[in-house]
């Protein structure tokens, strides 16, 4: 039966793109109901189309905070873990010393650790210290578990690079700052990229140890998390569009200018294709 | 997104021997640059760590007004176990199901994406990563709309009476299951990809040269060279599976509360700290114990 | 370009290793080396894999720490200086070009590092210089092989360095590419008149290429000489069968004796002219090319003054150029002889008896290890020996 010899070629191909279709499901529903305009505040069913939500995103104003507040942190929490992180990438790849196996357990286990686990154990220790629980606390919990994951990115690409072309540089007269300012940085930077982007996400979208070590602060996934309880404002699925229409584009933009890299190199002047051994 | 993009990298790298040591002044430089990030890891992931054991053992008849007493109350342990081990064992069931409906899904859809997908394959890599992108609970709640007795999957399943007429999935341990399996899939895939990326697509033809049919080539090859990736991509899906609690709570009924719910109100709602904090302990090291079983027994301790 | 070549402030002069010693633990890469090389010539080091030759380079560089020496070039002793400040550049093996930068700014690193501002002239001409006129824009990724190792010659040759280091620079280049960059790397050192060290596993790199050649082993350079002497009369066992290939007959040498040296091997005598006897008494190997060891067909052909050993052909390739016998001597070990296939020559088939011939002034006498009794020939090839009857 060529139906089925056909079937037998392409089944894997079938299954993967139903598995995706399982995937993707969701992201769809939340952009529909972005434009939903629900039947009551307990309804997730979509009701009526409307541009409202779009038109005024922060018509719950508690929501923008959270998000506003989301970002804050997100954006400290990046920025201290993509920095220890990368030091401590750097000292693992680049450096011989005692004690590196209890580093790497160290930083291993955050990974390894349930985030429930974190959460609550921040918590004790953050409640037997009486250090009052609110945005910095937040912070320092995010700071924590990102960096394992920044140190993996980086020591990635860190590990990959060629210690032949620092060599080389050292050799052309760079001294030790100048090697590492014109070639490690520059090549060990879109790890770095990757580790702060993957910290972002991480931190904007991590709600259990956060919501072990809150107080009464409100991040945005918290207040998801309360407005589930109340009923959900149909902009909390603007929200969650937006924010993949944004990383959609990163990704996107990102991409095609690596493309449009490799182009324009490739249609820089190609010199009279002269075979250029050829004259001996 | 989340947790996943380092571990293609991290499962595809073997550490290279370090470099031989400098000169005497950078002979500190390492420490310097550790001390840092090591120092932030002891203090806010270590510690709290004791501070989580300690609590464990607090006297349980003290409150976080009266203040706990360290009484070395090992009676906690069984006390929370008898109280909860319905949840407990939900927990482990629950994260079971979905890990072998995840493999179920994730090894085709990785195998096609890293063999079969050709000029597709980093577009459909982007569609496995892309709903992360978009917030966790959202996205679960959005499962919400999509099981609700009035959409179309439960009107689909009943027109074909695998519903019965009141049939409904919200709020039942299927909704649940499905939520999770969906949640942490990327997290199986993704490590997964990256080991079949690398097979070579001739060891397959090699094996069906010497007489392998399509499944003892998949069963001989393809199945051990992907290992490492099955084992880092179970692991990364079935840690944080264990631990979750917001599928329940959103998709379930308290029948379908997993240990994380429990352990969310012991410390938020009932603010019984000995209690919840035995709980964690017993998660964590059930998790542990599980993780590095499975380990040994997959023979590579190195996967992650 | 000779005469364009920038005069640097730093007096000229050779590079000399003095008692240069580097170890890595317990393992000693590089023996208590000294050697000269003079200024302008081209120097190879050539050796088998982990001889130390690449240690050795990397020292001259600066990348690795001598354990104790020194690196002079002409006075200064440069052996603890950063690799950014000694007048050295290095053609890597496999290259190293910057993988972010283009083709220009690859070239142009060195003088830019230290201040240089206008360079995009300079950069013109060294690529024209390695005929890369053209690829300014490029990335390395974009360039074959070979371009790329053009690249990485013109970014060290850019900064005028006093010294040319090259580690195996022609080791990731096909065979045609590989004669054809030999050449041309020729053609640039005379051109540009610097020093070149150049460090290769491939013996007739070395040779094809190199004024100098200095054969390493084990840490230590076993022969140092133009490469005809080396090859024509090797200093040890070690560097006749490193060069092409040798038949080492074990014998006791019996001097000091007149203008040539007895030998006695396996019960017959030989002799070998006195220059090209390393010693004269004691164990010794008596050494002839396969390429100067004839075959006749009995005792009566074999010219007079000419000295002669009987066998049986147990061995015959033909190989085009040239037919490679093997021949069992009568106490058992195999010979190796090359016939040039000229077309008037006689072919012998495997069993026939034969007499194998050699004129003494092609043989030479060597140290034997007295416990090494055996003949040190190779008769199986790998590759076609050094220049071997073409």
């Amino acid at each position: 039966m060529r139906l089925s010899r056909w079937l037998a070629d392409r089944w894997v191909m079938i299954v993967a793109l139903l598995v995706l279709g399982y995937l993707s499901l969701p992201v769809l529903v939340v952009a529909g109901l972005s434009f939903n305009r629900p039947s009551s505040r307990l309804s997730y069913d979509f009701h009526e189309f409307t541009l409202d939500n779009w038109r005024q995103p922060c018509a719950t104003s508690d929501m923008c905070d959270a998000v506003l507040r989301s970002v804050q942190i997100g954006f400290l929490a990046t920025v201290v873990s993509t920095v220890l992180g990368t030091l401590m990438a750097f000292a693992l790849v680049r450096h011989r010393f005692r004690a590196r196996s209890g580093i790497n357990v160290l930083i291993f286990l955050p990974m390894a650790t349930p985030e429930l686990v974190m959460g609550t154990s921040l918590l004790a220790l953050f409640v037997a210290a009486g250090v009052p629980q609110g945005f910095w606390t937040i912070v320092i919990a995010h700071v924590m578990f990102c960096v394992s994951f920044v140190v993996v990115t980086v020591k990635a690409r860190l590990a990959g690079m060629d210690r032949r072309l620092e060599e080389a540089a050292m050799d052309l007269y760079a001294s030790e700052w100048q090697t590492f300012r014109r070639i490690t940085l520059p090549l060990v930077l879109p790890g770095i990229v990757a580790a702060a982007l993957l910290a972002f996400s991480l931190s904007f979208d991590d709600f259990i140890i956060t919501n072990f070590n809150a107080g009464t602060t409100v991040t945005f996934p918290m207040y998801v998390w309360g407005a589930a309880q109340r009923g959900i404002p149909p902009q909390v699925n603007v929200i969650g569009t937006a924010m993949f229409a944004i990383a959609l584009l990163l990704v996107g933009a990102s991409s095609l200018r690596g493309r449009r890299a490799r182009r324009a190199a490739l249609l820089a002047p190609a010199p009279a294709a002269a075979p250029p051994a050829s004259r001996s | 997104m989340s947790a996943l993009a380092h571990v293609p990298a991290a499962s595809g790298q073997s550490s290279a021997p370090p470099p031989p040591p400098r000169r005497g002044r950078h002979r500190l430089l390492p420490y310097l640059l550790l001390l840092p990030g090591a120092a932030w890891l002891f203090v806010f992931f270590a510690l709290p760590l004791l501070q989580l054991a300690a609590a464990s053992l607090y006297d349980p008849a003290g409150s976080l007004s009266t203040g706990y007493a360290l009484t070395w109350a090992f009676g906690n342990y069984p006390d929370a176990v008898q109280a909860y081990w319905p949840q407990f064992a939900r927990s482990f069931l629950y994260s079971a199901i979905a890990l072998v409906l995840a493999l179920l899904m994730g090894y085709p859809l990785a195998y096609a994406i890293a063999q079969k997908a050709g000029r597709w394959k980093n577009l459909l890599l982007v569609c496995v990563v892309a709903p992360m992108f978009t917030s966790f609970l959202v996205r679960t709640l959005a499962w919400k709309t999509i099981l609700s007795d009035n959409g179309w999957v439960v009107g689909l399943l009943r027109d074909v009476h695998l519903l019965g007429p009141d049939g409904r999935l919200l709020a039942t341990p299927i909704a649940v299951v499905l939520g999770i399996t969906y949640n942490f899939l990327p997290f199986l895939v993704l490590p997964l990809y990256a080991s079949l990326e690398r097979l070579d697509p001739r060891l397959l033809e090699a094996a069906s040269d010497l007489y392998a049919s399509g499944w003892q080539a998949f069963r001989r090859i393809t199945l051990p060279l992907s290992m490492p990736g099955l084992i880092a991509g179970t692991l990364l899906f079935f840690i944080p599976a264990t631990g979750d609690y917001i599928n329940a709570e959103l998709l379930g009924t308290p029948n379908e509360y997993m240990i994380g719910n429990v352990i969310d109100s012991a410390f938020l709602v009932r603010l019984d700290y000995p209690q919840g904090a035995a709980l964690s302990f017993l998660l964590m090291a059930a998790i542990l114990a599980i993780v590095f079983g499975y380990l040994r027994k997959a023979g590579t301790e190195e996967v992650l | 370009m000779g005469g364009k070549v920038r005069e640097r402030e730093t007096p000229a002069g050779d590079l000399r290793l003095v008692d240069l010693t580097k170890r890595f633990g317990i393992f000693t890469a590089v023996d208590d080396l000294s050697l000269t090389i003079p200024q302008g010539s081209f120097f190879a080091l050539l050796g088998a894999s982990g001889c130390g030759k690449t240690t050795t380079l990397r020292m001259i560089a600066g990348l690795e720490e001598p354990t104790s020496g020194q690196v002079l070039l002409g006075d200064r002793d440069i052996a603890r200086l950063r690799p950014y400040k000694r007048p050295v550049n290095t053609v890597f093996q496999s290259y190293a070009l910057f993988p972010h930068l283009d083709i220009a700014e690859n070239v142009a690193f060195g003088l830019r590092r230290r201040g240089i501002r206008s360079v995009d002239d300079e950069v013109r001409r060294m690529l024209s210089l390695v005929q890369l006129d053209g690829y300014e824009r490029r990335r390395p990724a974009q360039l074959s092989g070979g371009q790329q190792q053009r690249v990485a010659l013109a970014r060290a040759l850019i900064n005028h360095p006093q010294v040319l280091l090259l580690d195996e620079p022609l080791g990731a280049l096909d065979l045609k590419l590989r004669r054809q960059m030999q050449i041309e790397l020729k053609r640039i050192q005379t051109e540009v008149g610097i020093t070149f060290v150049h460090v290769t596993h491939d013996q007739e790199e070395a040779m094809t290429m190199a004024d100098t050649v200095a054969v390493m082993n084990a840490g230590r350079i076993e022969q140092l000489g133009a490469p005809a002497d080396l090859y024509e009369y090797p200093a040890t066992a070690f560097v006749a069968n490193f060069l092409g290939q040798s038949n080492l007959l074990a014998g006791e040498a019996a001097g000091p004796g007149g203008d040539a040296v007895p030998v006695s091997a396996h019960g017959a005598r030989f002799a070998v002219p006195r220059e090209r006897a390393r010693l004269d008494r004691g164990p010794v190997y008596l050494g002839v090319r396969p390429e100067k060891l004839h075959l006749v067909d009995s005792l009566d052909r074999v010219p007079a003054g000419h000295q002669s050993v009987a066998g049986v052909v147990s061995d015959a390739s033909y190989v085009g150029v040239s037919t490679q016998y093997l021949v069992r001597t009568g106490w058992g070990s195999e010979l190796s002889a090359f016939a040039a296939n000229t077309g008037s020559e006689v072919r012998f088939p495997v069993g026939a008896s034969v007499v194998a011939h050699w004129n003494p002034r092609n043989a030479f006498l060597l140290p034997r290890e007295p416990g090494a009794d055996a003949d040190r020939t190779s008769p199986l090839l790998d590759e076609p020996p050094v220049g071997a009857l073409s």
